[in-house]
């Protein structure tokens, strides 16, 4: 993407059609990018979008498909993060991953300590790092321990440790998502000096604020394509969001107009989860399909697994159907007929080890036991009777779910809430990472469920699935609820403007007591 | 499907069991007197008191936890049965009985302790089940004055060296407890919950249950299991002393681990923890057989621990490519976990 002008800046990173594939998913798509030496080179998108995949890539953790990488001049294809390390390429991930009990002199030279004769140099050591602390402007002794520092602290120690072996290009993922905005500001004043040094910048960022606060260009990417690469000067916030929305081909949703609403289901009053800022109300009916949208870290999971008693709540009352129930843990939830499908379902939903039955039944063992003995018999014929009405492809209930593929293993997650009677089901993310044959025969079982009177809330990253099969979408931005739109509302440009509202740096007109918001400087 | 499974899991605890028979083998042809009547029944009757333990540790150990304590427990129900069998006041079948009922509930309520803390203070239970392995001790050695109490009933006594057809009655005792457990594990809702919650806790946690009820169970169990296992014990040595059973944890985890059950809990089966002890009893009685001395035994009863061990990885990683071997869900990989 060369301007085409009389002094073109030499490209120090150069992707050429670029692909990346996972099973049943095109994560990178042919995606061509440029990044000049020195500049600080933005990427935004929505989730899925495509830049983690972007720069996991750049960062030796996976291996293209398809195209190739240039940096600086040469073929690149690192294999492994230290290839890319050498190659001079850093990263800064939204984590924070060093080692609590060590130095900061020793977490910044952690893979190549100085040693004399065989020992580490400690006073080589600690100099070395004061320089490259005073680099970035952070005011700690070499020798203070890791654990000691604030989180502001601690990224500006990865910055450091990024810095250490002379990186040409520094890459920072989400940097700002736990600093105050005035840590923010100190960040941005510390990348300028490294530009200034030469070091070229790769910054991802959901902040859009921010994005033209400290980006000389925007690329944006929409699922797994590059749309296009913008001058930050030249551009708007409404320009990019409009890009990062883009038109959609129209699939075609199963979604019940027939369906009529019940009584109401759940309310939730105020429910603030442990360490939130925010508290949230909602309520929900039988026959209804509530979708959550907002961005990845917007409190959606807090916010459902507060509801649910996985997590411990700060505040908020529950009510089902009309009656106050007291939810300390997931098990009160479930006698209550609520249930939570989690985001991660083979850490969190399912038992990988006990074969299907165990898995489905596990919910309610009480309804397959006489005395609390096991009856095999009636246990197979319920479990059989799941895996047929769900059409999980599994060659007999024996099998161990290990073994299924994501999708059967979703069904298999929902066939135990079925076999509990869940009335209420929350579902988190259900179809990331699932094929599209397998989404679409969810959704219909999601209709399906609803048309059957339960009452069903979706989080999903995914706009299309949400607007395609949701009579109601909440968008959440920031730990608060940003925006309630009936079915008649739905667009991916308003969603979106609910989503990025309390990021975008202005106190929300909405909400006046909630003045400051993160992005500002 | 199911058939296969069986298969599968006949052949997991054959292979133990293999091992066993050719142990079994090697010492009968090597040392004459091993295969004589008089020394299976002595193998019978050394192994019961482990096996007993041992049974209690499996529940512990599939839920990924640790018992240090058997050993000394099994001191502290020892003086207390005692206590309570050699009361003057007492008729002898009453004595008896309390004498059982006191010890077993000495052992349960150790355990719950141990399993209290662990839970209620998320603390490992190998530091916790270090501080009962003391506490047990010092309370033994306390109750009783550091002295051994002896003078039993008589048909108690006589109950440890009783055999039926060449079978010792304590080494019976021990199989109908192995079969209970075996029954428990494969047939209950609680034996369900002990290989769920040893697989993923977390996912047990968000199905709606509350695996501390559980764990804290399986502790008690445990802790009943010596208590039972002290009074066989007191019945064999017809004494009760407060240094038995020294080292006793030690033993009764190499079996349930030579068995097959994985240290990170969710796998393992009661049958593999007989096997296991039985193997423990026979390398050290045909050891002895041979005439190898006793720090040579030792030194190869702890390379047979380690060896177990290593080939129970291999399995494991077998199991663990055979699991992600793609889609053609029609092997068995499975039933690995199951009882």
């Amino acid at each position: 993407m060369n301007a085409g002008g009389a002094v073109v800046p030499e490209a120090i990173i150069e992707l050429q059609g670029v692909t990346k594939r996972f099973p049943g998913v095109l994560a990178l798509d042919r995606v061509d990018l440029a990044v000049r030496r020195g500049e600080v080179h933005v990427l935004v998108g929505q989730n899925g979008a495509g830049k983690s995949t972007l720069v996991k890539l750049l960062c030796g953790n996976y291996l293209a498909d398809e195209g190739s990488m240039v940096l600086d001049g040469a073929p690149f294809a690192p294999r492994g993060a230290l290839a890319a390390i050498r190659a001079g390429i850093r990263i800064v991930y939204q984590e924070i991953n060093l080692l609590p009990y060590l130095s900061v002199a020793e977490n910044i030279y952690f893979q190549r300590l100085p040693t004399r004769g065989g020992l580490v140099d400690f006073r080589r050591l600690e100099a070395d790092a004061e320089v490259l602390l005073r680099e970035v402007g952070l005011d700690v002794a070499p020798g203070a321990l890791v654990e000691t520092l604030g989180v502001a602290q601690m990224q500006l120690v990865e910055i450091a440790k990024a810095l250490s072996s002379r990186s040409k290009v520094l890459i920072l993922d989400e940097p700002t998502a736990a600093l105050t905005p005035k840590e923010i500001g100190r960040l941005f004043g510390i990348l300028a000096r490294l530009k200034d040094r030469g070091v070229t910048i790769v910054y991802i960022s959901h902040r859009l604020q921010e994005v033209f606060e400290i980006g000389d260009r925007i690329t944006v990417l929409r699922n797994g394509r590059k749309v296009d690469t913008v001058t930050a000067g030249e551009a708007t916030i409404p320009q990019i969001v409009r890009l990062m929305v883009g038109r959609e081909m129209g699939t075609e949703y199963p979604f019940r107009a027939d369906v009529a609403l019940g009584a109401e289901c759940l309310r939730v009053d105020g429910l603030q989860p442990q360490g939130a800022r925010h508290a949230v109300s909602f309520a929900l009916h039988r026959g209804e399909l509530l979708g959550i949208a907002g961005l990845v870290g917007s409190g959606r999971t807090e916010a459902v697994r507060a509801l649910f008693g996985a997590d411990p709540r700060a505040a908020g009352r529950i009510w089902r159907d009309g009656r106050e129930v007291a939810i300390r843990r997931p098990r009160d939830a479930v006698r209550a007929g609520i249930c939570l499908l989690t985001e991660d379902r083979k850490a969190q939903g399912l038992i990988l080890d006990l074969p299907c039955y165990a898995n489905i039944t596990i919910t309610d063992l009480h309804r397959v036991a006489r005395a609390g003995l096991l009856q095999a018999g009636a246990e197979h014929a319920a479990a059989e009777a799941l895996v047929q009405e769900l059409s999980i492809k599994t060659p007999s209930v024996d099998q161990l779910v290990a073994n299924l593929s994501g999708g059967n293993q979703q069904k298999v997650v929902i066939a135990k809430w079925l076999f509990r009677q869940a009335e209420v089901l929350i579902f988190d993310e259900p179809t990331r990472g699932i094929d599209v044959g397998a989404r679409f025969e969810i959704y219909a079982l999601l209709g399906r469920l609803a048309a059957a009177g339960k009452a069903i809330l979706l989080v999903s990253s995914d706009l299309p699935e949400l607007m395609g099969i949701c009579h109601r979408i909440l968008v959440f931005s920031n730990g608060r609820i940003t925006g309630d739109l009936p079915r008649a509302e739905f667009s991916e440009e308003r969603i979106l403007a609910c989503a990025f509202q309390d990021y975008l740096g202005s106190p929300s007109a909405a909400d006046p007591g909630q003045a400051q918001a993160p992005a500002r400087t | 499907m199911r058939a296969r499974n069986v298969l599968y899991l006949m052949l997991r605890e054959v292979g133990i069991g293999l091992a066993l028979v050719l142990m079994i083998v090697v010492f009968s042809v090597l040392a004459p007197r091993f295969a004589s009547m008089a020394n299976l029944t002595n193998i019978l009757a050394q192994i019961s008191i482990n096996t007993v333990i041992a049974v209690g540790m499996t529940f512990v150990i599939l839920l990924g936890g640790i018992d240090l304590s058997v050993g000394s427990v099994l001191a502290l129900a020892t003086i207390v049965g005692g206590l309570v069998i050699s009361r003057e006041d007492l008729s002898p079948g009453t004595g008896i009985l309390l004498s059982i009922v006191a010890s077993t509930l000495v052992g349960c309520l150790c355990g719950l302790f141990n399993g209290l803390v662990c839970e209620r203070w998320k603390i490992h239970s190998f530091i916790v089940t270090l501080g009962m392995l003391n506490i047990a001790r010092g309370a033994a050695l306390q109750i009783s004055n550091s002295r051994t109490i002896f003078s039993f009933p008589d048909a108690f006594n006589e109950v440890g060296s009783a055999t039926v057809v060449g079978v010792p009655v304590i080494f019976l005792m021990a199989l109908a407890i192995v079969l209970a457990g075996r029954f428990v594990l494969a047939r209950t809702i609680f034996g369900r919950m002990i290989y769920a919650i040893g697989n993923n806790e977390e996912a047990v946690r968000l199905s709606g249950h509350v695996p501390a009820y559980y764990k804290v169970a399986a502790f008690t169990v445990c802790g009943g299991m010596v208590g039972l296992a002290a009074i066989m014990y007191m019945m064999r040595l017809n004494i009760a002393s407060p240094i038995l059973g020294v080292g006793f944890e030690l033993n009764a985890i190499a079996a349930v681990v030579i068995g097959g059950t994985s240290m990170s809990g969710g796998k393992g089966s009661m049958v593999g923890t007989f096997l296991g002890a039985s193997i423990i009893g026979v390398l050290s009685n045909g050891l002895l057989l041979l005439g190898i001395g006793d720090f040579a035994r030792q030194i190869i009863t702890g390379f047979i621990i380690v060896i177990a061990v290593i080939i129970d990885k291999y399995r494991m990683r077998a199991l663990a490519t055979a699991a992600l071997a793609p889609v053609s869900a029609d092997h068995d990989a499975g039933a690995a976990a199951r009882p």
